[in-house]
């Protein structure tokens, strides 16, 4: 099976045409093939005879919406990796997306380079979803510790005893950007809202990657030896290489929408 | 006509005064009348002795001529009416009128009745019915007369003349009348003026019920129709002013109590309504554009990296793409300020969100050739606050402030730094008795801001006091009556604990002091007597002034006049019309009050406006 090379397909679903030649002409711009559709269920058509590698999906979409479709794929099991879009860019429809099984959420208007970068990371999800369950050991993907929690599936908090989190990213989510050229830091003291840009990763092809703040809170230290050794991130994804130490706002509220990692041991 | 109670109380006590003064009036005038009568009759009865006792000694001489000279004489009197002198047989004669001499009298006549009355003649009379009164003639004067009875005596039937036998026991009468018009006269007078009285006094009792039911209750009524009809008509910012302190005056304080309360709910709801359809508005809008803009993103992006050896049009395109990304953020700020979201605070230096919200207006501004002159405290610290809602803050005073000049103008932005003293700043947000009872009383506010709840006692009174929650400020509401003196105790409402200091006087008066625990922040003391201004509150003395960030955005537009200024910050209150929701200014104040800050108003009218915002620099993250 040749999961590395070989042209991959891109599902774009959107009721704007413009939208959709805009993204079909990023896709093409890095060298993907594409296919589009301009409603949900026509999509769950598609889908039913064509493999694809990526979906990028609407939310607000006529008849059956973005979170619907999110269902259907999962009922049917299917677990081609999902981006969400919108116009109607909040918080709450950035979270409800990662909770509801998309693996990215870009709000709309994007520039090239933002969707660049998604639509490459989502590629290599998918890639190293199909090597995990192909059972080939060329690749070892780090389970994140149980007693974890995940926002979607790039980045992990875990509460300390003393009531601080941590947080940082996922193993799996390193795998799909690496290998990382630089990494941006916020300031100790920010505060960080849950689903907003915490941590910049800039790759050898110059794209920027965004890892989303698994919850709220003010900063009250971040990891300076990552700055220094960013491969820290890879070796010890989960307590060596943790990323901001928060004091949480709303950790009951934001709680509920986040992912055990206990669920991912079945 | 009747429908007014103070035409109805007016006729009710004019009517009762009507019968009371009317009665009094006619017993007044009967009782003067009888006391003028007895007089006159107290006059005649001695006129007639006089005459009789004077006349005695002729009598005895039986010089008759000279009688009847002397009554012809007495009879001259313009008062006496007649006198004259009758006979046993009752014929006259002497009289006053000589005419009236030897007529014969029938002794059913009025003055021979009072003792003819029976078939035999009385010989005595008692002095009281010697008295007549009769009328002259048709329309003639009232005549009162006295009859005399002339008894026999010793030197009577004894004198030589011999006219007179032994046996005789009354030899005559002597009647003397004098005419009542003069009295007449004088009742009728009396009766007059005790009517122009009676007419004077019932019109001064209607007019002064009048005056007093004009101001006591006409007045308050109207006003009070008046509100309840300005309140129906749907202006909840109408008070009834000039409140007396009667019941009605407590009405109108429930009242303007009442449309207060109101006025504070309508005002919520429709600002919550107002919101939301705002934000729905917003979401459709944010939807709607950003749709499109992704296309003219993206395809410019593509021009650029296609074009880049053509520096010209990278240039143009590089204009498209970063307007296109403005864009974006415009539409983004519309969203934020849609949703009313929780404050979300984070460390930002208040020159850089400025910045951002000019963006914003920029070209505006660029297009009413306003200039804008900035003033920015190079080591202004970074404050604690959410970036978006201070942004939509300066934001919304910019447009107001574009809107004020119209074409042509300036707008001055100075930062700066301010250290203002906790005393009349500080506000007391909890509190608790030793038994930590909470004793904030959120439903009665001073200043705005709930205030603490103390019970009082003293001189065996008891009731409430409520202290002003601003540290150093004193607009404290006493509920006993009286002054407060050194015998005061003061006490948790719920469970009666002291709060009196049983170690520490005040040091200004010596009196006792209070001493409330702060949760957290220690202890405020004060003087319970409340005979000075002394209070501490260690804690926060520690801590020193508070720092603060200000900004003052100032315009050279029209300005506010005085009378609207103290309205702005008001719900709904716009000078735009049909252009402004009037929900801006009352947005910022809600903005600037959840950051513990504060923003007031100067403006000239003509010269222009400065809104000053001050940001507490240390506020804590939640």
């Amino acid at each position: 099976m040749n999961l590395a090379s070989g042209k991959k397909n891109i599902l774009i679903i959107d009721d704007e045409q413009v939208v959709i030649d805009s993204i079909s002409k990023i896709a093409k711009e890095s060298n993907f093939s594409f296919d589009s559709v301009l409603d949900a269920a026509s999509a769950l058509q598609k889908i039913s005879s064509i493999e694809f590698d990526l979906i990028i999906c609407d939310i607000m979409l006529p008849g059956m919406d973005g979170f619907q479709f999110l269902g259907a794929l999962e009922s049917k099991g299917i677990d081609t990796p999902v981006i969400m879009t919108t116009g109607y860019s909040t918080i709450e429809n950035a979270v409800k997306s990662l909770y509801s099984g998309a693996i990215e959420f870009i709000p709309k208007p994007f520039s090239i380079d933002e969707m660049t970068s998604v639509i490459k990371r989502g590629i290599k999800y998918n890639y190293l979803q199909r090597i995990r369950k192909s059972n080939d050991k060329s690749i070892l993907l780090v389970p994140c510790p149980a007693k974890y929690f995940r926002l979607g599936y790039s980045s992990w908090m875990n509460k300390d005893l003393d009531g601080s989190v941590l947080i940082g990213a996922t193993n799996f989510f390193i795998k799909t950007i690496e290998p990382i050229r630089k990494i941006e830091l916020l300031d100790v003291n920010e505060i960080l809202t849950q689903a907003s840009s915490a941590v910049k990763f800039e790759t050898e092809d110059g794209l920027i990657h965004q890892l989303y703040s698994v919850i709220s809170g003010s900063i009250l230290a971040r990891n300076e030896r990552l700055l220094k050794e960013p491969e820290l991130l890879e070796k010890d994804p989960y307590f060596d290489g943790w990323i901001y130490r928060l004091i949480p706002s709303e950790l009951e509220y934001e709680m509920k929408l986040l992912i055990p990692c206990s669920s991912d041991r079945t | 006509m009747f429908k007014k109670i103070s035409i109805k109380l007016i006729t009710v006590v004019s009517a009762t005064a009507v019968l009371i003064i009317g009665v009094y009036s006619y017993y007044n005038i009967k009782s003067q009348g009888d006391v003028l009568q007895a007089e006159v009759e107290r006059h005649i009865n001695q006129l007639s002795e006089s005459v009789k006792n004077s006349t005695r000694y002729v009598m005895l001489l039986n010089q008759r001529e000279h009688l009847q000279e002397m009554i012809t004489r007495i009879g001259k009197d313009p008062n006496i009416y007649n006198v004259r002198i009758l006979n046993k047989e009752g014929a006259i004669i002497y009289s006053a009128v000589k005419d009236d001499i030897g007529r014969m009298l029938d002794k059913n006549a009025e003055s021979c009745y009072a003792c003819h009355a029976a078939n035999k003649p009385l010989e005595k009379l008692p002095i009281k019915d010697r008295t007549r009164i009769f009328k002259s003639s048709e329309n003639g004067p009232r005549v009162m007369g006295v009859i005399n009875p002339i008894d026999n005596e010793k030197s009577c039937y004894d004198a030589d003349c011999h006219a007179h036998p032994q046996n005789e026991k009354v030899l005559g009468v002597l009647d003397v009348t004098i005419s009542l018009a003069d009295v007449d006269e004088q009742i009728k007078q009396n009766e007059i003026r005790e009517l122009i009285f009676a007419l004077i006094s019932i019109s001064a009792i209607g007019l002064i019920i009048w005056i007093f039911l004009k101001r006591w209750l006409d007045k308050p009524v109207k006003e009070l129709v008046q509100a309840t009809d300005q309140v129906a008509a749907g202006n909840l910012n109408y008070i009834i002013k000039n409140l007396s302190n009667d019941e009605l005056g407590t009405l109108g304080k429930s009242f303007n109590n009442m449309t207060k309360k109101l006025d504070e709910t309508s005002q919520q709801l429709y600002q919550s309504t107002k919101m939301a359809s705002l934000g729905q508005l917003a979401a459709g809008v944010a939807h709607e554009i950003n749709n499109p803009l992704t296309g003219v993103l993206t395809y410019s992006s593509f021009l650029l990296k296609r074009t880049k050896d053509n520096p010209q049009m990278q240039e143009d395109l590089n204009v498209i793409v970063r307007e296109t990304i403005r864009s974006r953020e415009i539409v983004k700020g519309l969203l934020d300020f849609a949703r009313q979201s929780t404050p979300k605070k984070s460390t930002i230096d208040v020159g850089e969100i400025f910045n951002r919200a000019l963006t914003v207006v920029n070209n505006q501004m660029k297009i009413n050739k306003i200039a804008l002159i900035k003033d920015f405290d190079e080591s202004l610290p970074k404050i604690t606050a959410d970036a978006n809602q201070i942004q939509q803050v300066f934001l919304n005073l910019l447009v107001n402030a574009i809107d004020a000049i119209g074409d042509n103008g300036t707008i001055t932005v100075r930062t700066s730094q301010v250290n203002l003293p906790p005393k009349g700043t500080m506000q007391i947000k909890k509190a608790v008795c030793p038994k930590t009872h909470n004793l904030i009383d959120s439903e009665y506010k001073i200043g705005g801001f709930p205030a603490l709840r103390l019970k009082i006692k003293l001189n065996g009174n008891e009731g409430f006091v409520h202290i002003d929650p601003v540290y150093g400020s004193h607009r404290h509401y006493f509920g006993i009556s009286g002054g407060i003196n050194n015998n005061v105790k003061l006490s948790c409402p719920v469970c009666d604990l002291s709060v009196l200091d049983k170690v520490n006087k005040c040091p200004k008066c010596g009196g006792p002091t209070y001493k409330i625990q702060i949760p957290n922040q220690g202890y405020i003391e004060g003087c319970a007597a409340f005979k000075d201004d002394w209070q501490r509150w260690e804690f926060i003395d520690r801590t020193g002034e508070s720092k603060f960030v200000e900004i003052d955005i100032t315009d050279t537009g029209c300005g506010i006049p005085p009378e609207i200024q103290s309205k702005i910050f008001e719900p709904f209150f716009s000078t735009k019309g049909q252009r402004g929701t009037g929900l801006g200014l009352s947005v910022i104040w809600g903005i600037v009050d959840n950051h513990k800050g504060t923003i007031s108003v100067q403006s000239d009218v003509g010269k222009g406006t400065t809104f000053s915002i001050r940001l507490p620099q240390n506020e804590s993250v939640r």
